[in-house]
């Protein structure tokens, strides 16, 4: 380098700011510094990947088969995915016809809000099969496991057609899992992702086909 | 305070300092311990171990957590849940990996940088708070590998505890109280596990970080020490008042720093991804089966790093009937560091000016260190017994005890021969 | 001086190799990319080993890892309705495992780890008769074991000579002696990889990572050079 004897100035100036830019030390801290943060970053993505679901939560969590042969035409069970209740409901004939009857006491009639259930169940029905529903048990308000009233009138007055009512602060629901207007929950509920494998079995959890 | 030359970013981050320093003495802080903070411009490798002590530190805290997050303080799941992290926790393994080699590299890092210690007199007047609250430091970091060791909860976990708990009851009277009150149980137990638990995760790691800052602010109030030995602060330019051989902290040492940072990582990596196990001293084989309370494993010793110790409570017999002495000579040879700065008479204080007595008797030291850490890690019927002369002993505990003796010969003598050693004279600036 | 001084410090190094009398064992086949092996070890670890001795901590799906598909797990080695999501578990409780065989049949998902994977393969080939013991089979390498000789219709009979103390296969098996050596191989292998399924994710990622740090000392020691030019 040229500025040997500025060099042997600088020296006795201590930690005095150089006059000149000098160019070494900047290059080499600017590559120092970007390669230093590039090793951070992938450090880190260890460190945060590690918090994601581990092995045992994914195995827990894999699709559930579901045989629903046994549930009774107007009556439903309950299964667990993901540590979720799932309510599989056989609805009657009447009770998939009145669906569309009091649609304008619904929030969102057409289940227009995507994420709430696949594209397939996004049908007057919210179901692959009309008589069958398939819903996740969780009050989209606090996350309360809402109750079931299936049969239509009772305690919930002569106008209740049949649904879910959330003990936690009254959300009501209707037999698709669509939430009555006025209700604190602002969505439907989520139908999750599932497919049957034959007639009678359902597989809650996948919905294309499983990667080979 | 705006100035026309600078650009607004510029304006607005000075203006934000100023109002911070207004709040909280930022850039003094800042100027006194980093950029106007003079070190002696003749530091060695010897001196890139305190700063990678510092960063293991580090390292061990936020591995640790991320750990905390998986592992389970519980006899029944202990082991289970660290096989767990090693193989259903998304990259558990490289965590883990990192915090056993870590503890391992912990000690490599705090025996050289005391090494540098002894061979340069960093704990003669002024420092001798820095040294002992290095020796408070170490010990420390050795009830934190203890404890720590523990939780995987394999056979060497567990017997190791048992062994090291069981050292109390030879205190006498109170010894065997003093070892069920650790434990919390007649033997080590889930209440033992997850009394370790507590004070590795927190009691150690807050007084850990505490006596570290406090070997700080010890350090930066009377100055490093160098390679020579020589005061910095007695030669200062008349004008600015700055150590003529001192050099800013920053940026002179923080790059110097990252250099060692950077041959550190290299090694510690090789070990994480080629040798975790490191041939049985960092991971031993015994870890991988379960702890069991009726089986003892044929062959147990101690991690590498205490085995010099153990070593020498191993080499020392009973007297009366009682492992007494053997225990406290243990305990003596940890904490006989802390008497350093007032056993050592030499007028100077590096090797580079000491004579050949004092170096003789520090290879001496050093090598106890190593036989004995070797020793340690073997059973004592290794080299055989030596013939009814010696009343058939076994070899290498009579090799132990001689270099047992030496250890604590090096300490004990050491007022007598620091101060006859023949050394040379000491120059007023550092050299090269 | 300084050479007996360092002597005198890899003495220790030295007595260490000369210092170990254990029993002989044989160097086992590890080959962790050879995944024709550690799909054959798989399959003989479901059959054989499995049925008393769990590996808790061994997903099914982590086969996936060494080229098995989730159809050739669930239809291969998923013999009594477990999901490929579970770990290898024995239907036998500790307790009852103790009651009938004398002693719980250990957990093998770490086996290699903590004996070496040359233990197991001597060990696995090391039965001979004994008529002493309760089982009718001893070991070479664990003597008085509890384990009877599980695959011993493929091995075949050894014993062992009193003299000279080598095994002698008296009562041939259904496999030659190359390919029962070739079958525990497999095994083994396959066990040296459930020890640490990481293990070559591991490797692998080591090479990039000191790759990386090379270059990051190049860049420091240029950098430390770059500001310490000032200082004389």
């Amino acid at each position: 380098m040229s500025d040997n004897q500025n060099d042997k100035q600088q020296a006795d100036l201590q930690a005095g700011e150089p006059n000149q830019i000098d160019l070494e030390k900047r290059n080499f801290l600017i590559a120092t510094s970007a390669v230093g943060a590039l090793g951070c970053a992938a450090v880190a993505v260890p460190f945060v990947a590690s918090m994601t679901p581990s092995e045992r939560a994914k195995a827990a969590g894999a699709p559930v088969e579901v045989d629903i042969s046994k549930i009774e035409p107007g009556t439903m069970m309950t299964a667990e995915w993901r540590g979720q209740p799932v309510w599989i409901i056989n609805r009657t004939d009447e009770m998939t016809a009145e669906l569309a009857k009091h649609n304008d006491q619904l929030s969102d009639p057409a289940c227009e809000v995507t994420s709430q259930q696949p594209e397939y169940c996004k049908n007057s029905s919210r179901s692959i099969k009309p008589n069958v529903a398939v819903v996740v048990g969780i009050c989209t308000h606090l996350g309360c496991s809402p109750t079931e009233k299936i049969k239509p009138g009772g305690d919930m007055g002569e106008n209740w057609t049949g649904g879910f009512f959330c003990p936690c602060h009254g959300s009501k629901f209707d037999l698709a899992g669509r939430v009555f207007k006025g209700s604190p929950a602002p969505i439907n509920l989520v139908v999750p992702p599932h497919k049957y494998l034959t007639d009678n079995t359902l597989l809650i959890g996948v919905d294309t086909e499983e990667k080979a | 305070m705006t100035d026309k030359n600078k650009s607004p970013l510029a304006n607005a981050l000075d203006d934000t300092l100023s109002w911070v320093d207004a709040r909280f003495p930022l850039t003094s802080n800042i100027k006194a311990h980093l950029t106007e903070y003079y070190a002696p411009k003749n530091f060695n490798f010897w001196y890139f171990f305190g700063s990678l002590a510092l960063m293991v530190l580090v390292l061990q805290i936020l591995t640790g957590i991320f750990l905390t997050m998986h592992y389970k303080p519980d006899a029944e799941l202990a082991f289970g849940s660290v096989e767990y992290i090693m193989r259903d926790v998304p990259w558990g393994w490289l965590i883990r990996y990192m915090h056993s080699t870590g503890a391992s590299m912990f000690f490599v890092v705090v025996y050289l940088h005391m090494f540098r210690g002894i061979i340069y007199g960093s704990y003669r007047a002024p420092r001798e708070l820095i040294w002992l609250f290095g020796v408070a430091i170490f010990l420390a970091l050795m009830g934190e590998a203890f404890f720590g060791y523990l939780l995987p909860w394999g056979q060497m976990s567990y017997w190791g505890a048992q062994v090291i708990v069981n050292l109390f009851s030879a205190i006498p009277f109170i010894g065997p109280d003093v070892s069920e009150w650790l434990r919390g149980d007649y033997l080590v137990s889930d209440a033992t596990l997850n009394r370790f638990f507590a004070f590795h995760v927190i009691a150690l790691p807050f007084v850990l970080a505490g006596l570290v800052v406090a070997h700080l602010i010890a350090l930066h109030e009377v100055g490093s020490n160098n390679p020579d030995g020589v005061e910095i602060k007695k030669l200062k330019d008349k004008k600015t008042g700055i150590p003529l051989d001192g050099i800013p902290f920053h940026p002179y040492y923080t790059v110097k720093d990252l250099v060692g940072v950077s041959v550190f990582l290299i090694v510690f990596s090789a070990i994480v991804f080629f040798a975790p196990e490191m041939g049985g001293y960092f991971l031993e084989a015994n870890n991988f089966v379960p702890a069991d309370p009726l089986k003892t494993p044929a062959h147990i010793a101690p991690v590498w790093y205490f085995t010099p110790y153990y070593s020498i409570l191993r080499a020392v017999p009973p007297i009366l009937n009682s492992q007494f002495p053997g225990v406290a000579a243990m305990g003596l040879s940890v904490v006989a560091f802390a008497f350093l700065p007032w056993l050592d008479k030499s007028p100077v204080k590096s090797i580079r000016y000491r004579g050949t007595l004092y170096k003789k008797w520090l290879a001496a030291f050093v090598v106890s260190f190593l036989v004995l850490g070797y020793l340690g890690t073997v059973p004592s019927n290794i080299w055989g017994q030596f013939g009814a002369w010696m009343g058939g002993a076994d070899r290498a505990t009579v090799v132990a005890r001689f270099f047992t003796a030496v250890y604590f010969l090096f300490f004990i003598l050491m007022p007598w021969y620091s101060k006859k050693d023949k050394t040379k004279p000491v120059p007023d600036r550092v050299t090269g | 001086m300084k050479k007996i001084l360092l002597a005198v410090l890899l003495m220790p190094f030295f007595t260490l190799a000369i210092a170990s009398e254990e029993v002989h064992l044989d160097k086992a086949p590890i080959d962790a990319s050879n995944h024709e092996s550690l799909q054959r070890g798989a399959r003989t670890f479901v059959n054989y080993c499995l049925n008393c001795h769990s590996a808790n901590y061994m997903r099914y799906n982590r086969l996936l890892d060494i080229g098995l598909t989730e159809k050739q797990i669930k239809d291969n080695l998923l013999l009594a309705g477990e999901k490929v999501g579970d770990t290898m578990k024995v239907a036998m409780s500790k307790k009852d495992a103790a009651k009938w065989l004398g002693a719980a049949p250990p957990d093998l998902s770490v086996e290699v780890r903590a004996r070496g994977a040359d233990w197991v393969y001597t060990y696995m080939r090391g039965f001979y008769r004994d008529s002493t013991r309760p089982t009718g089979w001893n070991n070479t390498v664990f003597d008085k074991v509890g384990m009877p000789h599980v695959l011993y219709e493929l091995q075949g009979e050894q014993v062992l000579d009193p003299e000279t103390h080598e095994l002698k296969l008296v009562k041939p098996g259904t496999l030659s002696e190359e390919q029962y050596d070739a079958f525990v191989g497999d095994l083994t292998n396959f066990m040296a990889y459930m020890a640490e399924p990481a293990k070559q994710q591991r490797n692998q990622l080591g090479w990039f990572v000191l790759l990386f740090l090379g270059l990051l000392l190049v860049l420091t020691y240029k950098l430390k050079k770059a500001y310490w030019k000032d200082i004389h």
